[in-house]
Parts: structure tokens; C-alpha cells; sequence
């Protein structure tokens, strides 16, 4: 525990730097690969050749090893190979890979019903998207995106093995010196931050979609009053 | 008015879900299209409000011809009630009735004032609207189905087996509702149904469908019970099965001079009231058929 507290905020990179560097890698793509997967997947949802092909395409890339990513990327992008924003980018398709599948269900979630009565009392396609389907998709998208959160805090410690600093570093660093106490460090910190990242994304949740939560709940306490009548 | 001219509706895989049909659908009048199911009923009416448009034929409402009209925007004139009421679930209620009042920029406050009005219109409790339709019942749903329906205050009321998901007490009740509104707001109502029954009740003019939406007969009620145009009204209507079919009984003896009627079936259907000895003639008028007045809301909880 000792070395904990002498490296927190000191050191070579500080425990707490590589925090800050970790979240640097993981935020953006969880959030870049939400906001690309909505379009992609209102499409895939719309349309049954794009969905194959979309499907198709991000699962190949998911199956991708992340050292082929990193190596691929820059080529691609044009980026240098130490480049933070490698990470950023292969973490971004990873993310995207995973939530176009949670996207598309989510549009295909939204009662057919609903969407034609909208048509019917003279909703707009724009405004059916917005005022309708992207809202009515929003739980399914929820729980897209919080799996994509997970994977991509634990995923952004990859970075450390081809030099982008990360809490990876103290795995790497703990193997080489056989400290123990760096790579727990290494485990919870991860463990802490996608916790938090849920924690927040479950509030915004919380916050955005209040009628999912009400309706669900008298759902549950329906449940709960008729297993109390049938235990009475 | 609304005027069906020679209007067909061809699918691209070779269905013709409408072949050739024209009506005039009279104004501040309840209109029933009644038929089984696949029958084009439901075509007809989504093409009243562009749901659907026609691969030939005009369709005219006061004499202008709707393809003329963004959908858009004659749909927002148009009110529309559907089956499984089609609230949108994460909006509450008063903003479910108020939907097309906010679509049409009318400021809050006022669509909001409208919307609370169209509740106690519809016979909702007040309280009901800041909930979500999922917290309300299925015969409340439907009501603020008919209450958003109505919100824009549209000329037409387009209605797609409103009551076809609701249990037969429920639906019983929604059914003397529509008709205590249609009295009160005149409103053009073009309600599809399968239930002759529900038909019959609600229509002024009734028009039965066969295949492909070509017209069996169409009549008023009494019209069409009294002469039934084919074999199949005569089916539809249930004349064949004996329950419309009455007789008058030679077994039970009634008070007085009144007559026991039995159906076909030989079971007892009514009584014909005959004070002094002779028969009783009543009018047949679906505006002043006796309904109950209530607006109970304690009833489709």
C-alpha cells in the first residue's frame, strides 16, 4: 500500500497522470462510438442489405487483434506510429463494432405502432426520428452503451504496449519489476473508473428517459403485489 | 365531405387492395367501413389522410383534391384514433393530447389549457395527466387516443378499429362515448370496423366490404337489415344465423297485449310493446338512439 501513496502524485509518470491519460484514451471513443452508431444503426434498422453489410463489416473489424489496429491505423489515418490518437481511433471502431449491434436493436425496438401513429398525426420524418424513435430507442442504446464503456476503459490499458501511456503502464511496469502492488494498482484503478462510467451512465439514464423508469417500476411492483398475494 | 373518386390501390408484388371504389362520405356524419379483415377497410381510410396514396382514382375532401396537400400537413389537419391507442409512451399524457397542437407551434401555455379541456371532453380525470399512457389502463388510453385525436379540433375524425383491443364492457362504454361526441362536436367520422355490430351502433351510413374493397351494399343500418343487397350481407350481417331474424313467439304469454320475440335459434331476443292493443312504431335514427349519458371513469379502470 506504501508504494501507492508514493506514487500517487509523484513519480515517473504519477499514478494519477496515468489516470488522466486513461481517461483521455477512453472517453472519446465511448463517446464518438455512440454518437456514430446512431446513424449506422437507424439505417441498418431501416434497411436489410445495409444491416448485413454494416454488421458484417464491424464484426470483422471486432475480430481484428488490437496490435493490428494499432499498426493499421496510422497507415490508414496518416497518424505517427507513437500517436495518442491511434489508441483513440482503434478504440473508436471497437466501440462502434460492439454498439451498432445495440443500435440497431434498439431503433428495431420501437413499436411499429407507435411509429406509424406519429406518422399518422403528422409528425415529419425529422421530427419522428428525433421527437420518436432516437427517444423510444434511448433504453436498448443505454444498455449499448454501457457495455461499450466497460470494454473500452478495460481495452484503453492496451495502449501501454505500444507506448501510449495508460494505466497499462502499471501492468506493464509491474510484470517487469515483479511488483505486485503496481499491478492490483492497475486493476482497481481500471475497475474504479467503469464503474464510475456506469454510475453515470445509468444517472443519465436516470435522468433522459424518467418514463421508462416509471412504467417499468409499476411494472415491478405489480410483480411484488402478486407475489405478496400469493405468499399471504 | 369526402368524395372516393374511382380510386384503386395496386401493390407492387400484384395485390389489389382497392379496385375501382368510389363513395361520398357525408359530412357531420359517422361513416362505417365494415369488413374481414384484408379486405382493403383500413387502405380506404389511410388514404384519407395520405397514409397511403392511391395508385389511381382522386380522392376529394370539400371538393379539393388531397394530393394537392402536403401529408404533412393535412395529416395534422386530420385527426386520427387507432387501435392500442399508438400513445407515444414517453410522453405523458397531457402531452400525448397536446402533441398536435405543439407540432402546429401553438405556444405551450395555450396547447397545454386545450389539452386539460379535452381530458373532461373525453371523460378523464385531470390527475391523469402527468402520467405516462403505461400507467393508465387500456380503455383510459383509448380515451386520450381520442382525446389527442380531437385536439386540433379537425373537421375529420379518422377512426381504425379504436376499440378493437379493449375488453367488451370497456368497449361498450367507449363505443356510447363516441356517440354522446359525435352528438356534441358533429364532427365527419370515417370509422373502420370488423364488428357489424359495432357498425350498426355507430354508423350513419354503413358500408360493407368485400374483397378488395368493393362495395356488398351501403345504406343506414335499417336499410341494410331490412334488404340485405346479397348473400354475403345476408352472412355479414348475421341475418342467416337467425340472431337478427325474429319471430314472434307462440309459446310465453306476455302483460297484456305485448309481444315475446324469439331469434331463430328459438331463443327469446325482446319484447314488443303494445299499449292498448296495438304495436308500437318507433324512428330509426342512429342521432337520437337512447344512449346512457355517463362519462364514468371508475368503469375501464
Amino acid at each position: 500500500m506504501q508504494w501507492v501513496w508514493d506514487n500517487f502524485f509523484f513519480g515517473n509518470p504519477s499514478i494519477w497522470q496515468l489516470v488522466l491519460d486513461h481517461l483521455s484514451l477512453s472517453v472519446p471513443p465511448i463517446i464518438i462510438g455512440f454518437l456514430v452508431s446512431i446513424p449506422l444503426g437507424f439505417w441498418a434498422s431501416r434497411n436489410r442489405v445495409a444491416r448485413s453489410v454494416l454488421l458484417g463489416i464491424f464484426s470483422v473489424l471486432y475480430t481484428l487483434p488490437s496490435p493490428v489496429l494499432f499498426v493499421l491505423v496510422p497507415v490508414a489515418f496518416g497518424l505517427a506510429i507513437l500517436d495518442s490518437k491511434n489508441v483513440v481511433v482503434a478504440l473508436t471502431v471497437y466501440a462502434v463494432a460492439i454498439m451498432i449491434r445495440s443500435s440497431t436493436d434498439a431503433f428495431l425496438s420501437v413499436s411499429s405502432d407507435v411509429r406509424e401513429s406519429a406518422r399518422a398525426v403528422g409528425f415529419s420524418a425529422v421530427q419522428r426520428f428525433f421527437g420518436v424513435e432516437l427517444p423510444l430507442a434511448g433504453p436498448v442504446l443505454l444498455a449499448g452503451v454501457r457495455v461499450v464503456s466497460v470494454s473500452t476503459v478495460s481495452l484503453a490499458t492496451v495502449g501501454a504496449f505500444i507506448g501510449i501511456p495508460s494505466l497499462g503502464n502499471l501492468f506493464q511496469d509491474g510484470f517487469k519489476s515483479s511488483l505486485y502492488i503496481e499491478i492490483w494498482t492497475g486493476i482497481v484503478l481500471v475497475l474504479i473508473i467503469a464503474a464510475i462510467f456506469d454510475l453515470i451512465l445509468s444517472g443519465l439514464g436516470r435522468l433522459l428517459l424518467p418514463w421508462n423508469r416509471r412504467t417499468t417500476r409499476r411494472g415491478a411492483s405489480r410483480l411484488v403485489a402478486k407475489e405478496a398475494v400469493w405468499t399471504s | 365531405m369526402i368524395e372516393f373518386k374511382s380510386v384503386s390501390k395496386l401493390y407492387p408484388d400484384g395485390t389489389r387492395a382497392v379496385d375501382d371504389f368510389s363513395v361520398i362520405i357525408p359530412s357531420r356524419k359517422t361513416t362505417v367501413f365494415v369488413g374481414s379483415s384484408g379486405c382493403g377497410k383500413t387502405t380506404l381510410l389511410r388514404m384519407i389522410n395520405r397514409m397511403v396514396d392511391p395508385t389511381s382514382g382522386t380522392i376529394e375532401i370539400d371538393s379539393r383534391d388531397i394530393a394537392q396537400t402536403e401529408p404533412v400537413r393535412l395529416r395534422r389537419s386530420i385527426g386520427y384514433v387507432m387501435q392500442n391507442s399508438g400513445l407515444l409512451p414517453h410522453r405523458k399524457v397531457i402531452d400525448n393530447v397536446a402533441t398536435v397542437l405543439l407540432l402546429t407551434k401553438v405556444p405551450k401555455a395555450e396547447a397545454y389549457e386545450r389539452a386539460l379541456t379535452l381530458l373532461d371532453t373525453v371523460g378523464l380525470d385531470r390527475v391523469l395527466a402527468n402520467r405516462y399512457p403505461g400507467e393508465l389502463s387500456g380503455g383510459q388510453q383509448q380515451r386520450v387516443g381520442v382525446a389527442r385525436g380531437l385536439a386540433a379540433d379537425p373537421n375529420i375524425l379518422l377512426m381504425d378499429e379504436p376499440f378493437g383491443a379493449v375488453d367488451p364492457i370497456v368497449r361498450t362504454e367507449l363505443q356510447a362515448e363516441t356517440m354522446r361526441l359525435q352528438r356534441e362536436l358533429d364532427k365527419t367520422i370515417v370509422f373502420v370496423t370488423h364488428d357489424i355490430d359495432e357498425a350498426f351502433l355507430l354508423g350513419d351510413q354503413v358500408i360493407i366490404l368485400e374483397k378488395g374493397a368493393r362495395i356488398a351494399q351501403k345504406g343506414t343500418p335499417e336499410e341494410i337489415l331490412a334488404r340485405p343487397a346479397s348473400d354475403f350481407v345476408a352472412s355479414f350481417i348475421g341475418a342467416e344465423r337467425g340472431k337478427r331474424r325474429l319471430t314472434v313467439s307462440s309459446g310465453v304469454q306476455a302483460n297484456g297485449d305485448d309481444l315475446v320475440l324469439v331469434d331463430a335459434g328459438g331463443y327469446a331476443a325482446g319484447v314488443i310493446a303494445a299499449p292498448d292493443g296495438k304495436l308500437a312504431t318507433g324512428n330509426a335514427s342512429p342521432k337520437s338512439r337512447s344512449v346512457s349519458n355517463k362519462t364514468s371513469q371508475a368503469g375501464d379502470a
